[in-house]
């Protein structure tokens, strides 16, 4: 039993559903992140390592250790609120997209080879792509687009680096890589890099999460980010620049957030955030920081989802997602009120709940090692998110003025996922004994005493504080109908106008020298006309018409010849 | 929407808002003030200043605040700006 890859039962599942319809199917899609959870818990010890041969190469489909099964856990548990969620979706496209999807993040992190692991990075692109798509507006369309170039550009790196990486040392094991390894280093370092959103890599992300579906976001947001994490931590632990890297991730994205307006959006940039806190975590490289890094992962990866699953409950009733048109939805959506607060209160690491007791220890581990600026640069960024994603999105979503619309609470099976998401926050939050027990690396930590509680609480609420302060004082930017320039700016505005001015160049070019050479032809055909030869009738320009007579005419002339033998 | 008079709710009446605000102020005075009875441990010298989280949480979301706000001076566009 224990020899069969996890991903295969997602797979299997990705196939039944396609072909059934109704309540077997939403069976099928509770039953799978159950059953491959439970297989996982009970059925695989750490150090398994099965390998199946293909075209005569050793593809490692299920080498687990501590560390993959933590992730492991974890893509089970979020496929698991997200299949809820989506219980009530009929498109059969994205059940299977979704399936595919959670199916090959759980493959990529079982994964004990490079190339195995390049096949799900593919497979995770190419999955995921359609739960944008399956929006179905142009800009969805677009926008799918734009993420699967980075998706595949990330793939082909991958690949690239895999094999540099084979010729220099004789192996293709997926372990610890470092940059040391020259380009191949460097190549599957930034493939990591785009799918972890590193800073002007991270335009796919902001770009396509919030024009995918509903239900397409909440599982978008579980798997490709959090399965670079993975790969980070097993192959580049411990390298000084994502220490650099993270803080940056963890810094700009708020700005952005502040004055972002879709709250889909503003989220997306608040997951480049907590993926800082990650990197950043790598990039330390002690065992508590490592472990950190990891419960970080665990944690978001659920309060990310219970966000933007009440986000997307407000979309799904109200058809809108825009701050600037949003207000008093606490009326009528209470529950989800209520649900997305848990998951702000999360996020923003208030003690008892979940981003607390995994957040804290990637910032003890910055003091431990004595990064002190980094280290405030960090509390910025703490600070900076209970504001934007701990704040705006419950407090303009909910609250604010109300803007009059009156809708009904969301749908129940989107309150049930929502329900499980809190309260494995809330779990997490006040019994973090649970998930330490599953971190890798061995080291002692406690979150709750005193000097953390009361230093977090007071960070937290003397942030809250400046949010009334600068409302009162009417210093708070409104929320507006606005896009705001990003690294997507290159590609999408840059490159275009550049190819444009090129190909104006080129055809205002085309034209004079045409206009050169005619006129310069006109002149010789002048010239010519002039002089005495021009008097012979065979110099005179003919018609082409005239032309093509005579020549049918000679040809004619042929034809009779020979028809009547003659000239032979 | 239905014509019959709507509930009134529980944030529609500002003497609610009120009495949440000064609940939220009363608590922040406490923490701030809980800074010179409970003692914090020291990592850094900075963590010294009385009240450093509360000035520093506060400082720092002005000061995002205030600077993402000059940023759409640069950075905002219409809507339909990549559309176009």
């Amino acid at each position: 039993m224990s020899e069969l890859p996890p991903f295969l039962l997602y797979f299997a599942a990705a196939l039944l559903v396609a072909v059934t319809r109704g309540l077997p199917r939403q069976l099928i899609l509770l039953a799978t992140p159950v059953v491959t959870g439970l297989y996982l818990w009970l059925g695989i010890n750490p150090g398994t390592d099965v390998a199946y041969t293909l075209m005569s190469y050793e593809l490692s489909f299920l080498r687990t250790d501590k560390l993959s099964l933590l992730f492991g856990y974890l893509f089970c548990i979020a496929s698991f609120f997200a299949v809820i969620f989506a219980l009530h979706v009929q498109d059969t496209k994205q059940h299977v997209a979704g399936m595919i999807y959670a199916g090959s993040a759980l493959g990529a992190v079982f994964s004990g080879d490079l190339i195995s692991l390049f096949i799900f990075w593919e497979l995770l692109a190419i999955s995921s792509v359609f739960l944008i798509w399956a929006r179905g507006t142009e800009r969805a369309l677009k926008a799918g687009m734009r993420y699967l170039v980075y998706q595949v550009l990330s793939g082909v790196l991958l690949l690239a680096g895999a094999l540099v990486y084979y010729h220099n040392t004789g192996t293709l094991a997926f372990n610890h890589i470092g940059l040391d390894a020259g380009v191949a280093g460097w190549l599957i370092f930034i493939a990591f890099g785009i799918k972890c959103a590193f800073p002007f890599l991270h335009s796919w992300l902001t770009d396509g999460y919030p024009e995918a579906t509903v239900t397409g976001t909440v599982f978008l947001s579980a798997f490709t980010t959090k399965v670079a994490v993975y790969s980070l931590a097993r192959g580049f632990a411990g390298e000084e620049i994502m220490i650099y890297i993270g803080v940056t991730m963890a810094c700009f994205p708020i700005f952005y957030a502040v004055i972002e307006n879709d709250l889909r959006r503003v989220l997306a940039y608040s997951l480049i955030n907590q993926v800082g806190f990650m990197v950043t975590g790598i990039g330390i490289g002690t065992a508590l920081a490592l472990n950190g890094a990891v419960a970080h992962a665990f944690s978001d990866v659920i309060f990310k989802g219970l966000l933007f699953m009440s986000m997307g409950a407000v979309l799904y009733r109200v058809g809108n997602i825009n701050g600037s048109d949003l207000g008093g939805l606490y009326k009528s959506m209470p529950k989800t009120t209520a649900l997305c607060i848990i998951g702000a209160l999360s996020i923003s690491a208030f003690p008892l709940f979940s981003g607390f007791v995994s957040k804290s220890m990637v910032m003890t581990a910055l003091m431990q090692e004595n990064h002190g600026y980094f280290w405030l640069l960090m509390l910025f960024a703490s600070a900076g998110v209970f504001h934007h994603a701990g704040i705006k999105i419950p407090y303009f979503a909910f609250f604010h003025h109300d803007s009059g619309i009156r809708t009904e609470e969301a749908p129940r099976n989107m309150l049930v996922a929502m329900g499980v998401a809190a309260a494995l926050c809330i779990f997490i939050g006040t019994q973090p004994q649970y998930l330490y027990a599953l971190l890798p690396w061995e080291v002692e930590y406690w979150p709750y005493d005193l000097t953390h509680v009361l230093a977090q609480t007071q960070l937290l609420f003397f942030s809250a504080l400046a949010f009334v302060w600068l409302n009162k004082q009417g210093l708070y930017p409104p929320e507006l109908h606005s896009v705001n320039l990003d690294a997507e700016w290159f590609y999408r505005r840059l490159l275009p106008a550049g190819a444009q001015r090129t190909l104006y160049l080129l055809r205002s070019a085309k034209e004079s020298t045409l206009t050169t050479v005619t006129t310069h032809m006109q002149g010789m055909q002048n010239e010519f006309s002039k002089s005495p030869m021009a008097k012979y009738h065979l110099s005179e320009s003919w018609p082409t018409g005239s032309m093509v007579f005579w020549i049918s005419a000679i040809l004619a002339a042929f034809l009779l010849l020979d028809l009547f033998g003659l000239g032979r | 929407m239905s014509d019959e008079k709507e509930k009134i709710h529980i944030f529609d009446r500002p003497e609610n808002v009120n009495r949440l605000l000064k609940g939220f102020y009363a608590i922040c005075i406490l923490l701030a003030l809980a800074d010179f009875v409970l003692h914090r441990h020291i990592g850094f010298d900075w963590e010294k200043i009385p009240a450093f989280y509360a000035l520093y949480g506060f400082v720092a979301c002005v000061l995002l605040v205030l600077i993402a706000k000059q940023m759409r001076k640069v950075l905002m566009r219409k809507e339909d700006y990549y559309d176009e």
